[in-house]
């Protein structure tokens, strides 16, 4: 069978980690910045399938699930967090959140 | 009777004790009858010691008390050592002492201060009892910071006047140079011979060291140092004419009976490390000749009573120091008894005149005082003459052991003697100066009633007034204690060198007759020049040595002060505290609170961390 | 056991005073009193159960045995010397603070009793963790009696105060870890027993090093130049009873630790080292005297001569013979009664007057003239005017010097002369001259009160005793100071004859 290079699938993860983390830092709205984090989660979930895969181990497919299951938990706190926010300040601007000057 | 001599100091101690525990609430002559009786007490005592101790034919007597401190082997007690020596300072001190507190208890009458006057005179007394009778360096160092203190008070007795601080304070630290030089003569002393015992110093000094060596010679600097700070000896003397701003009779027992004569005393109390030493020796005897020169010609120029009379002390100390120089141990102890009497009676005449006059001190603001203050012209008259060394007073027999001792030293004695000569010369000139100035005249308008003071005042005058006059008969004892330093037992002086000491100071007093007297010269026209005028002007400041040391000491200490208030050292942990406070600065600038700002230095953290990783 | 009691009932006493405050704001002190005045009767009883040289009271228990800590405190005649300093100046301070704390006056006198508590400890504790234990004890209640209590720039003089011993304490830890650990390399057990820890060997480049350690924090602690600027800060801003405790009391910890650590552990570094740290004594003497008489403010002048008289403290030690380290015995206890006195008098002033400037201040002297001839006294003291205790302590001190060193006694020597222009001028500036208050609120001007005259007369008569009969208390301390020097004799051979 013809298989895909393990250099492709991480070369793929890696840039979905690149962009994921460009969404973190650029993006103001904290909506987008916890999709992107998302984003980043998969693409370490991807480098795990991958890996997971050329090896012939279960361990990738099981950090995967665990991933899966954090990254659900996560978004379920995180939204819940924003939506509390956006209550209390009217704004998804992290910007106008910060309140941490040194 | 001999072992009761440690009373001598605690009769005065307690006098002082009393008059300041009880700090005024006392009535006047409650406070006069402790403060003259304790001296009184000492004085009777002193007598009786005196006679017992001649009497007995002993050299020497020591009487020990207890310990002071024991340090390893430094162990100097409160002992006392009884001689010819400290018999004479013994008397003198109490019995000059005695009668100026007598003096002092009408001067002082009408002062606020009159306890306070007191309490600082009995410590005075006591201090400089323990001075000349401690057995040991430090008992006598005791004492010698103790007078120093004393002065310091009593100058600055009243205190309101700031220049009187400033005299008082100017005093203290002069002469305080000194005592240091004195005290690392002591520690150079103690680290040699393990002992400060004087008498035990002195044969170790004299079987140790050799004569003409280096030890001897800087442990007699050093000491000396201490000797011309207490005597006012160049070039240390310049506070002596500013002490006059504490009351008359202070200025009678402290700075010119008693304690100025301290630094004699060590000297003669230490001849055989001097004898060790001839170089720093004859130093003395330069020393004193050019102190006593400048004195004299300062003395003549100054207008204030009593500042004349501080220069012509300054001027007989250096007699004395120069009868030291040349060996005449006995003479200058003589001189210093004489200068005592006679010195003592012309600073409480001057200050019976001050007070007729109202605290007037200039003598030309004076005049024709003869009559109106016939008991101070006395004293004066008796004073003056004894000063000038007038033949058969006591001043005359003094100076004259001395300058015949100082011509029969070999080599440079003849200069010493012809300065000596000159010195008796200008003498002559400003205590008659003052003499007719004063008393004859006319009167230059400034009221006066009269001898103010009662007996109290008067009587001790008279006494001192016999003193002067015959005190060149009494035979001091003192040959036992420099019996084997002593180069002139006999004088046998030509008639010419006789007459000329005799002929020199009448020849001042006839120029200062035609000048202030008769008014046959002129000062004016002396005075024309603008040489002279400057001369006049340069030694009326003591040869400018007050200007020479403000700006080689005073100012640059003030200056060095002034400019190092905040202390240097503590600006350098401002700096620490500076540099701080900004690499905080830069550092809190990295919080900014921006999430993606994390973020990014996690990430780029992260990527340098696995680069590193992957590089190393 | 009595050692424990000494401490444990300050400590008990403080908390004690602390709780009283709820019951009546007057209690605190005189609990504080009683507690003070009671150690002081317990320890008089220490006086002559012993011989001198010996150990007249200790007391070992283990602490942490793991590491070899022990809970082991003694006194000989050196340490009861300064504990019986210690619990007469707490008394004085706790006199002076009489009526001027009145606010939150429970936790001051908290802090006061501990801040004696950690001295005692100091003065009595022989375990250098136990010592390194009470050192930082009585940092921490002094630091928030200056920050609290403390006039206007506090909170700076507290930190700076706080930051210099700290950071210096800090040198001092590592120095004894590192002693520990050679201990434990050479005998194969840890211990902080001082007389363990006497016979580790260096070599010398190490022995240097830790030694520094000590002697920085000790320096600090003394203060010597050029680590001694956080004194003037402290006491003029520190309270009267502040000052008290610091210049009378906890300046001599730096001393102790100086005579009875810093040299008998590292004899031969010390004496390599002694050149040094007697020209930072010259330095000393010399500069704080020049600086003092600069001063404006009355306590920062006293602040600059106490680091100069200090300065004659280590000479004599470092001169390590019999009357230079008697003479630093001495300079110590008549430096802190001389200058506690100073400091009360300063303090009462600024009181009365509100305020510490002294070219506001002249002519005292006819308004109140009591406190004029105390004052008098303590600057003639401080001057070193013979028949008062300082003379005895800086003659002694100069004496032992300069068998050690000649031209830097000589150079010190001139100390005496700087010490009478400074002390003499503070008495021309305030008490004598005209009478002027345009310049500061005299209405509560008044002349010491009896209880104030009650303390000073006890430090007066105190000075005096020290002065003429200086053999009681140097008879307490000679056999301490002989045992040091014999111990440390052999160290002191080899370095001459590598010198040589």
């Amino acid at each position: 069978m013809e298989t895909i290079p393990i250099e492709h699938g991480l070369i793929l993860a890696g840039i979905l980690f690149a962009l994921g983390l460009i969404g973190v830092l650029t993006r103001r709205n904290i909506v987008f910045v916890l999709m992107s984090l998302e984003i980043m989660l998969n693409a370490s979930g991807l480098a795990f399938i991958v890996a997971a895969a050329r090896w012939g181990h279960a361990e990738g497919q099981v950090m995967f699930l665990i991933i899966l299951t954090l990254a659900a938990a996560e978004v379920a706190v995180g939204l819940g967090l924003i939506i509390q926010m956006f209550r209390k300040y009217q704004t998804v601007d992290i910007n106008v959140l910060s309140e941490m000057k040194g | 009777m001999l072992d009761l001599i440690w009373l001598l100091p605690t009769f005065p101690l307690l006098g002082f004790l009393s008059l300041v525990l009880t700090s005024g609430r006392l009535p006047k002559p409650i406070v006069a009858a402790i403060g003259a009786g304790s001296v009184g007490l000492s004085f009777a005592l002193a007598a009786m010691i005196a006679m017992t101790f001649l009497g007995s034919g002993e050299d020497y007597y020591i009487v020990e008390t207890f310990t002071w401190m024991s340090v390893g082997s430094f162990t100097p007690g409160f002992s006392f050592y009884l001689d010819g020596l400290s018999l004479v300072m013994m008397l003198v001190i109490t019995g000059v002492g005695f009668l100026i507190h007598v003096y002092a208890t009408g001067y002082m009458d009408e002062d606020p201060g009159y306890s306070r006057f007191f309490s600082y005179m009995n410590l005075f007394v006591a201090a400089m009892l323990m001075l000349v009778l401690g057995d040991n360096l430090v008992l006598l160092y005791l004492g010698w910071e103790g007078v120093g203190l004393c002065s310091y008070l009593l100058i600055g007795f009243w205190y309101t006047k700031p220049e009187n601080g400033y005299a008082a304070r100017k005093a203290f630290v002069v002469t305080r140079v000194g005592d240091t030089s004195m005290a690392i003569g002591l520690f150079l002393l103690f680290a040699h011979f393990g002992t400060l015992n004087i008498q035990d110093l002195m044969h170790a000094a004299e079987i140790e060291w050799a004569t003409g060596t280096n030890l001897p010679a800087i442990a007699a600097l050093l000491l000396l140092g201490g000797a011309v700070g207490k005597s006012a000896q160049l070039p240390l003397q310049t506070w002596l004419p500013d002490a006059m701003a504490g009351p008359t009779p202070i200025s009678a027992l402290i700075h010119a009976a008693t304690m100025v004569t301290a630094g004699v005393y060590l000297i003669a109390r230490t001849h055989v490390l001097f004898e060790l030493a001839p170089d720093v020796q004859i130093l003395v005897a330069w020393i004193g000749l050019i102190t006593l020169l400048m004195a004299g010609f300062t003395a003549m120029t100054q207008t204030d009573i009593k500042r004349i009379l501080a220069f012509s002390t300054v001027s007989q100390i250096g007699y004395m120091f120069l009868g030291l120089g040349v060996g005449a141990w006995s003479a200058s102890i003589f001189h210093l008894m004489t200068h005592a009497f006679f010195k003592a009676l012309l600073f409480l005449g001057s200050g019976s005149v001050i007070l007729a006059m109202h605290h007037e001190q200039d003598i030309f603001k004076m005049g024709a005082l003869r009559k109106v203050l016939p008991i101070s012209f006395a004293s004066f008259m008796i004073g003056s003459l004894a000063l000038t060394a007038f033949p058969f007073t006591s001043g005359f027999f003094s100076k004259d052991e001395i300058l015949l001792a100082a011509i029969e030293l070999e080599g440079v004695g003849f200069w010493l003697w012809l300065g000596g000569v000159v010195g008796a010369f200008f003498t002559g000139i400003y205590t008659f100066r003052l003499m007719f100035v004063v008393f004859f005249g006319e009167n230059r308008g400034h009221h006066c009633e009269g001898e103010y003071g009662g007996w109290n005042m008067s009587v001790p005058l008279m006494i001192l007034m016999v003193l002067s006059l015959v005190g060149g008969f009494i035979h001091i004892p003192v040959e036992a204690v420099f019996s084997h330093g002593e180069a002139h037992e006999e004088h046998h002086a030509s008639l010419l060198i006789e007459g000329i000491m005799i002929a020199v100071p009448l020849i001042g007093i006839g120029i200062a007759y035609l000048f202030y007297g008769s008014k046959t010269l002129s000062v004016e026209n002396l005075m024309a020049s603008s040489l002279a005028k400057n001369l006049h002007k340069f030694w009326n400041s003591g040869w400018g040595m007050d200007w020479l040391y403000d700006r080689l000491f005073v100012f640059p200490f003030m200056w060095l002060a002034r400019i190092n208030a905040k202390d240097i050292v503590d600006q350098f942990y401002g700096l620490v505290v500076e540099i701080n406070r900004a690499a905080h600065q830069m550092i809190v600038r990295s919080q900014t609170g921006y999430l993606r700002w994390y973020a990014l230095s996690v990430a780029t953290g992260l990527v340098l961390i696995i680069t590193l990783g992957v590089l190393l | 056991m009595i050692l424990v009691i000494l401490i444990a009932l300050l400590f008990a006493g403080g908390v004690l005073a602390w709780m009283s405050e709820r019951v009546n704001p007057n209690l605190p002190r005189s609990i504080a009193l009683a507690t003070v005045l009671l150690d002081l009767l317990i320890m008089l009883t220490l006086l002559g159960s012993g011989d001198s040289g010996q150990w007249i009271a200790s007391l070992e228990a283990s602490w942490i045995p793991r590491f070899g800590i022990s809970f082991y405190l003694a006194v000989d005649g050196l340490s009861l010397l300064l504990i019986l300093l210690t619990a007469f100046l707490g008394i004085i301070a706790i006199g002076s603070a009489w009526d001027e704390i009145t606010e939150r006056a429970g936790f001051f006198y908290f802090n006061l009793l501990w801040t004696l508590a950690g001295v005692v400890g100091v003065f009595t504790a022989l375990d250098l963790f136990l010592f390194f234990f009470f050192w930082e004890v009585m940092l921490i209640p002094m630091y928030f009696i200056i920050a609290i209590w403390g006039h206007e720039n506090k909170n700076y003089a507290a930190m700076k105060f706080f930051i210099f011993t700290q950071v210096t304490g800090m040198l001092m830890l590592v120095s004894i870890l590192v002693l520990a650990y050679f201990h434990y390399v050479q005998a194969g057990v840890f211990s902080f027993n001082y007389h363990d820890l006497l016979n580790v060997s260096f070599t010398s480049r190490v022995e240097m090093w830790v030694m520094l350690g000590f002697f920085i924090a000790f320096a600090t602690k003394l203060p010597s130049v050029p680590i001694h600027s956080w004194l003037p800060d402290a006491h003029s801003q520190a309270p009267t009873a502040g000052s008290v405790i610091l210049a009378g009391i906890l300046l001599k910890t730096g001393a102790y630790g100086l005579i009875r650590f810093a040299v008998p552990l590292f004899p031969a570094a010390s004496m390599e080292f002694a050149p040094i740290a007697m020209t930072l004594a010259a330095i000393s003497i010399l500069y704080c005297a020049k600086v003092a008489f600069a001063q404006h403010d009355i306590k920062r002048l006293i602040a600059y001569t106490s680091v100069s008289h200090m300065g004659f403290v280590t000479l004599g030690v470092y001169a390590w013979n019999e009357q230079a380290l008697q003479g630093a015995v001495m300079t110590m206890l008549a430096h802190g009664l001389s200058a506690a006195a100073l400091f009360m008098l300063a303090g009462g002033l600024q009181h009365r007057i509100h305020t510490r400037s002294m070219p506001d201040m002249g002519g005292f002297w006819a308004k109140v003239p009591r406190m004029a001839i105390v004052a008098l006294f303590f600057s003639v003291a401080a001057l070193g005017m013979p028949g008062l205790g300082n003379f005895i302590g800086e003659f002694l001190a100069l004496l032992g010097a300069f068998q050690a060193n000649i031209w830097l006694t000589v150079v010190s020597a001139f100390g005496l002369i700087f010490a009478s222009v400074y002390s003499l001028w503070v008495i021309q500036k305030v008490f004598q001259g005209e009478y002027n208050s345009s310049k500061f609120d005299d209405s509560h001007l008044s002349d010491l009160s009896r209880r104030e005259m009650l303390y000073f007369g006890a430090m007066m008569i105190g000075l005096v005793w020290m002065g003429m009969y200086p053999q009681s208390f140097l008879d307490l301390s000679a056999g301490t100071l002989s045992g040091l020097l014999s111990a440390t004799a052999d160290a002191a051979v080899a370095v001459a004859e590598v010198a040589q």
